[in-house]
């Protein structure tokens, strides 16, 4: 079956439609523009006001004039949204920076572990299957989908009695263990789609099963690599119910979400233009891989449906 | 090497098992025993602690309560609450999601120049986390009106709508419908991709023959294009239902623990951190667990009948 997002992107035949319009085809496609470009305006008005605010200072920034451009450029937010200052903001201890890096760390650690999982997992689903391994796949699944409050207060009780929650490896092993179903599923998906000549082959020159993963599978894997390591840095960038639950109470563990919710929340109502460039800030990483990757991305997405 | 060693090495690898009934079980086993201990065990010491009398951190001696827990629970307003506007949220949610994604993927299923631009676009919000919208949308639909409006109500005045002005999140009843707002925003664009897919996966032969026998656009689409999507459509209902059923996020980045916008998960998270209520938090968790749960598993079975994951 083709990917779902092969779908997506092989847009219908262009030409095809290329004839002389009637007068009902073309109102269609005004029709269809302008209410394309409405829906544009729609999507873009919060990042646009996040990056416009931003750019306004740190006070004096006020609601009613939200969607006004900024009449000159003041980058004071960006600098005190990135380091902090307790001088002069006895509340902001922190800015965003140092949670940002230390995420960014954490972020990277489970996305590569969780794409090597994930593809040794889905090799054995797709191409090396033992009895029961489709039961065990469907199960996998199912902790895809949980609410993981039915697993979090567990969680925390090990973290607290290991000790793991003083370091911030507890997030990594929190996103590797609980990311193992979606990459399995999109490593599994994509292994199903190589045809299983390739193994044949491979077994006829009496390669061994993980010789043919190294040697023939391994190397054809880069796609799924990618789409697992965008989605898995795109998650755990984005995660709040872990960080919140596992690592809360402790600052010095602060990860991007977190941080930005403890400082819209304790400056609240006083400097909007903080809060939206701090935001912006958050959201700039996973914007930027978007921007570049969108197409893998879109990938991971369809497979969450178990549609990939 | 010498000869030993060369019998050794034969030996290992006519012994390497290629094509046993056990196969690469060894490989995964490792995961099997993280998703029994982390994810099925962690369920069932929930449900453990749900059956007990660890309502505090002073609780000294643990004692098994049945389910005493959740009959507390059918009696707390606060849940009720709680369960009722997690409800109201996921009518509006799924509707305005599933509707406003379906109209988008009807602009764009047949291809229209542009159409990269506009679907990158529309997809972007779902790479972005809900505390960082949050923040922006806790700004946007400021709650003040005529004369002090900004924000959204502002745009509204100024677009002649102000009749749709509205105090959003902060109105005692329409809080959650307002709150599904920012959420159809972040997740429109997935429902389009979905449906996309599901227009594309539908051969072009059949659009051709119905238009051969001379059925009109809007007949292919009711009696052609629309059965055949059914599939989609349940797909796009069940990601919305566990969606929203867990939506914590974005209820924490725009109105925090708000007792207006308190959902299950929200006052589940409330329950546990302000109270140190564990069995009643783990009670919480349970039941929001058993109610995606109710969702997902026909689900699984249904495609695992189907290999539609393949």
């Amino acid at each position: 079956m083709t990917h779902a997002a092969e779908l997506i992107t092989a847009k219908p035949d262009l030409r095809k439609i290329k004839r002389i319009r009637t007068g009902k085809e073309k109102f269609w496609l005004v029709f269809k523009y302008v209410s394309l470009i409405f829906i544009w305006f729609l999507v873009i008005m919060p990042i646009y006001v996040l990056v416009v605010n931003s750019l306004k200072g740190v006070k004096g920034v006020y609601l009613n004039t939200a969607f006004q451009l900024p009449t000159s450029l003041d980058f004071s937010a960006w600098k005190l949204a990135w380091a902090g200052d307790t001088t002069k903001f006895p509340g902001l201890s922190a800015g965003m920076g140092a949670a940002m890096i230390r995420t960014f760390f954490i972020v990277v650690q489970s996305s590569l572990i969780s794409a090597v999982i994930g593809s040794i997992n889905g090799f054995v689903f797709a191409k090396w299957k033992f009895r029961g391994s489709n039961l065990v796949f469907t199960l996998f699944l199912f902790g895809m989908f949980i609410p993981y409050q039915a697993v979090m207060i567990p969680l925390v009780r090990v973290a607290t009695l290991t000790g793991l929650n003083k370091t911030t490896y507890v997030l990594v092993l929190a996103h590797v263990i609980y990311g193992i179903p979606i990459c399995t599923l999109i490593f599994r998906n994509y292994y199903e789609s190589i045809p299983n000549e390739l193994i044949e082959a491979g077994r006829v020159d009496k390669a061994s099963m993980t010789r043919i993963y190294r040697s023939i599978i391994l190397p054809l894997s880069i796609p799924a690599f990618v789409v697992v390591l965008i989605w898995q840095f795109t998650s755990a960038w984005n995660d709040f119910l872990f960080a919140i639950f596992l690592t809360s109470g402790n600052p010095k563990l602060a990860v991007a979400t977190t941080q930005l919710n403890f400082l819209t929340g304790s400056t609240n109502q006083v400097y909007y233009g903080l809060n939206m460039t701090a935001a912006l800030l958050v959201s700039l990483p996973t914007l930027i891989v978007y921007v570049f990757l969108g197409r893998y991305f879109l990938r991971g997405l369809l497979s969450g449906s178990l549609k990939g | 090497m010498s000869k030993t060693a060369v019998a050794k090495k034969e030996k290992l690898t006519k012994r390497r098992p290629i094509n046993s009934a056990l196969g690469g079980f060894w490989f995964v086993f490792p995961s099997i025993l993280a998703i029994v201990f982390f994810v099925y065990g962690m369920i069932a010491w929930t449900f453990n602690m749900s059956l007990t009398n660890k309502n505090s951190v002073s609780v000294r001696e643990l004692k098994y309560v049945g389910l005493k827990n959740y009959s507390d629970l059918i009696k707390d307003e606060n849940f009720t609450h709680a369960l009722t506007n997690l409800l109201k949220f996921t009518i509006v949610f799924i509707l305005g999601a599933l509707i406003s994604g379906f109209i988008m993927s009807l602009l764009l299923e047949k291809g229209i120049k542009g159409e990269g631009f506009f679907r990158s676009f529309y997809l972007y919000p779902m790479a972005i986390s809900f505390i960082a919208m949050g923040t922006v949308f806790n700004w946007l639909l400021n709650s003040a009106t005529g004369k002090d409006a900004g924000g959204v109500n502002l745009l509204l005045q100024k677009a002649g709508l102000g009749f749709l002005q509205n105090t959003w999140y902060a109105s005692p009843t329409g809080s959650m419908y307002a709150m599904a707002i920012p959420a159809i925003w972040q997740v429109a664009g997935y429902v389009l991709a979905l449906f996309l897919a599901g227009f594309r996966g539908i051969p072009d032969e059949m659009r051709e023959a119905a238009r051969v026998d001379g059925a009109s656009e809007w007949k292919i689409y009711r009696y052609v294009l629309f059965p055949q999507l059914t599939p989609t459509l349940l797909t796009v209902l069940i990601i919305l239902g566990h969606m929203s059923m867990k939506v914590f996020d974005l209820i924490v980045g725009i109105n925090g623990k708000g007792y207006v916008t308190q959902t299950v998960a929200v006052y589940m998270w409330q329950v546990t951190f302000d109270n140190y209520d564990f069995a009643k938090g783990t009670a919480i968790a349970l039941v929001l667990l058993i109610m995606v749960a109710f969702l997902v598993l026909p689900y699984l079975r249904y495609v695992n009948k189907h290999e539609a994951y393949r």
